[in-house]
């Protein structure tokens, strides 16, 4: 049976700006002219097909297409700006619409901190299921992104297949996979779906997964990713596209140069989507960053990523385009001070802006180590982020007159009905302490990380998602049974 | 031998810790041009400008934008000493060679080249392949040069066994025993290292550069 419907977008009342108008303009302007000039690399033959015979100018040998602007504009009108992401159960479907904020899981770590012996160890398909359940029990996440971490006890040939059946089965929630960088995964896992909502015909209404690509930025894309995002549209299903510019390494220093390089590397990718399907949906994904100056790393989670985010949302609501974006990427490598900082910052930063998606909650060193803690911890912040953007409603009601009057001087509301109607919408902590010294002290002095240890393990250990009946499992299996055999045989390069 | 007068190797020197790169070049060409021995102007020039470059990097003063362009600038000399150097038969001491590149599949090359321009600070050669390099391309590579490393570099799960297929591929080539193999990339580890065959694991560029060092010893 379904719970009904348990994910909490956000709905920010408030909102930041961080561009003018003409800033906009201005960068919007310059990404047209880097377009039409320079050009940016479509490293396959059916993209720069699909380009040439739309009207961009083609070098072969480079691989780069020059796309002139009313080929971009005409792309950006045909792109749906509200569209619904799909759900295995379909009270919790996400309508992109401009309006809400959801939270994902972050994802494709390499390690997990054993929630039980907190050992850091490579990460298993295992891993992928427990990370998908925790975030099927937990209201604040929409959806699974990743998958959270690599399955890296299955084959290499089929691992992406393996990590979607383990999302899958661990989430009736709505899943978005980055690892789907081939033509013929994709269409294993069109298949995969297929089977979960009733044919490939159905897709397109219940698109229950969307994919996403990283660009190769600067100017760039893969060509596996881009041909697989090209069956991903053929069948309606959503597909984003991820620039990551590293200001100082992959785009300029400076923050409005790295939005321009952001930009061409969102719009591109779109313009070879709509030429192909037009009227497929298409959404934006941006982790523009900055190095590390010290050692190049990249930072996830920095003052000029918050900025950068925020920019680029508005930047995409002047495409009418949803975003997604990178938000609680710290680098500390343990739940500590510093990652507490860093999720905060980019959490609110992209709630103010009202970013459609936000990926993700639960991993630590930049994205790498999955930690289960980490993702209760996570959703906490994202609790008080959406207290914060509600803003302060101002009516009859809420002015509380009558009541001020009838408690008058000195008394005290507790007992008020127009509390009891009211007092839900204060918020709640769940890891946060806030009991007094003596009772924390008695209770075993325990802290935020040992308050999420209790919730994540009494959550794994309790909750059910709902199943996918046995025979439709077994049919997912056997896609991966024949995939594994006719991968193996050396059909796919792009693992 | 002429004595190499100071003034342009100097010059030469502050260009390449500078990373002024179209600079070094010229100064290059002026330095042929005026007679001097082009060993002189890289032993003397332009090897200790990318030796301090790299140790003011390693103990925190220089940025690594700093340091590439560094390594960039004294690309741009070499690309002018080094035919010159040739054609008089001589050649430069270098620690090794090495060849670099992120293994087929995986298009990450962050990483990879700042281990690159850290292992020519150091006084290796490096000869990058760039990223999406499929085996027989490392091991012709490998061959040609008569490298002493091979640098592998994979930032995905998936593309981790590619290394292993490059070291195996090395051995039925009958090159294994000539070369020592170094893996690297964010998912990588020591473990992993042992499992593909590896001679060595290099966590970050300055470790790289360490092990780099102890294997051509
Ligand atoms: C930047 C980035 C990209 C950029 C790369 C841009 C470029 N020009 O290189 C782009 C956007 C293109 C990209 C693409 C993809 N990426 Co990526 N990417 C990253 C990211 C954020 C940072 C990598 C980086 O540059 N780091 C900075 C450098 C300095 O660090 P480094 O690479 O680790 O290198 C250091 C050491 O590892 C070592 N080292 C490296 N190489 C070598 C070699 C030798 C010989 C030695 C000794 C040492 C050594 O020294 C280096 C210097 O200190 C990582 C996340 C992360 N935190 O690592 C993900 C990450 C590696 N990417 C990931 C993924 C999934 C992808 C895509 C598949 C996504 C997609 N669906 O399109 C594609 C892959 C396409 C392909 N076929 O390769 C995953 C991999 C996870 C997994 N399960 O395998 C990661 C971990 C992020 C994540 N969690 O999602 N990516």
């Amino acid at each position: 049976m379904s719970p009904g419907r348990r994910i909490r977008p956000i709905e920010p009342k408030l909102r930041l700006s961080f561009l003018s108008p003409d800033d906009i303009e201005r960068i919007h302007n310059a990404a047209l002219l880097v377009m039409e000039e320079v050009g940016v690399r479509f490293p396959s033959h059916k993209a720069l097909d699909i380009l040439e015979g739309a009207g961009a100018r083609v070098d072969r040998e480079k691989m780069i297409a020059r796309l002139p602007g009313d080929l971009v504009m005409n792309a950006i009108k045909k792109a749906p700006s509200v569209y619904t992401l799909a759900a295995r159960n379909p009270d919790d479907d996400l309508l992109l619409d401009g309006k809400h904020c959801y939270l994902s899981t972050d994802g494709c770590g390499v390690e997990t901190y054993d929630l039980y012996t907190g050992e850091k160890r490579t990460s298993t398909k295992k891993d992928v299921h427990d990370s998908a359940k925790l975030a099927d029990a937990l209201d604040s996440i929409a959806f699974v992104w990743g998958p959270m971490v690599s399955a890296q006890d299955v084959p290499a040939e089929t691992r992406a297949l393996h990590e979607l059946e383990a999302c899958f089965v661990g989430t009736s929630k709505h899943v978005q996979p980055e690892t789907i960088i081939s033509e013929e995964i994709a269409r294993y896992c069109v298949e995969m779906a297929a089977i979960l909502v009733g044919g490939k015909d159905n897709l397109k209404k219940r698109p229950i997964f969307s994919v996403m690509q990283c660009a190769t930025d600067p100017l760039g894309h893969d060509g596996g990713s881009l041909e697989a995002s090209l069956v991903a549209a053929e069948y309606g299903i959503p597909t984003g596209f991820m620039p990551m510019p590293m200001s100082c390494a992959t785009a300029p220093a400076t923050l409005a140069g790295n939005l321009v390089v952001t930009t061409i590397d969102s719009l591109s990718a779109l313009v070879l989507i709509e030429i192909a399907h037009p009227g497929a949906p298409v959404f934006f994904a941006a982790a523009p960053t900055a190095i590390d100056l010290r050692t190049g790393g990249y930072t996830g989670g920095g003052p000029e990523d918050f900025l950068l985010g925020g920019a680029f949302n508005q930047i995409c609501d002047f495409y009418g385009i949803p975003l997604s974006m990178g938000a609680m990427a710290t680098g500390a490598k343990v739940p500590d001070w510093q990652a507490g900082v860093d999720n905060s910052f980019s959490t609110v930063a992209p709630v103010l802006t009202c970013t459609d998606m936000l990926t993700g909650a639960g991993m630590l060193n930049g994205s790498k180590i999955l930690s289960f803690q980490q993702m209760v911890m996570d959703c906490e912040i994202y609790e008080i982020a959406r207290m914060f953007a509600q803003g302060i409603e101002v009516n009859d009601e809420t002015l509380a007159v009558d009541v001020i009057k009838k408690v008058g001087v000195g008394g005290n509301y507790l007992a008020e009905k127009h509390t009891r109607r009211h007092l839900k919408d204060l918020w709640r902590p769940t890891v946060y302490d806030r009991t007094p010294y003596n009772v924390w002290e008695a209770n075993g002095k325990k802290g935020a990380f040992e308050t999420a240890t209790e919730i994540a393990r009494r959550l794994l250990e309790t909750h059910e998602t709902i199943p996918i009946p046995d025979d439709q499992r077994k049919e997912m299996a056997e896609v991966i049974k024949k995939a594994q055999m006719e991968l193996a045989k050396g059909g796919v390069k792009h693992v | 031998m002429c004595k190499v007068p100071s003034e342009i190797v100097e010059k030469i020197g502050a260009a390449v810790f500078e990373g002024s790169i179209e600079e070094a070049g010229e100064l290059a060409k002026q330095a042929l041009a005026s007679g001097l021995n082009p060993l002189d102007v890289i032993e003397k020039g332009c090897v200790p400008a990318i030796e301090k470059a790299g140790d003011w990097f390693a103990r925190g003063d220089y940025f690594l934008p700093e340091l590439v362009a560094s390594a960039e600038a004294m690309k741009a000399a070499m690309a002018v000493l080094e035919p010159a150097l040739r054609e008089q038969k001589a050649e430069r001491k270098v620690l090794g060679r090495v060849v670099l590149g992120t293994v087929q599949g995986d298009i990450h090359d962050i990483g990879k080249s700042i281990v690159g321009s850290m292992l020519s600070a150091a006084g290796f050669e490096v000869y990058d392949l760039g990223v999406d390099v499929p085996g027989e391309t490392f091991v012709a590579k490998v061959k040609e040069v008569g490298a002493d490393i091979l640098g592998l570099s994979a930032l995905l799960t998936t593309t981790m066994p590619r290394q292993r297929e490059v070291i195996e591929l090395l051995t039925e080539k009958g090159l294994r025993d000539k070369v020592k193999v170094i893996v690297g990339g964010a998912p990588v580890t020591e473990d992993w290292a042992h499992k593909c065959g590896a001679d060595a694991y290099g966590e970050d560029a300055i470790r790289a550069v360490r092990v780099a060092k102890e294997l051509v010893q």
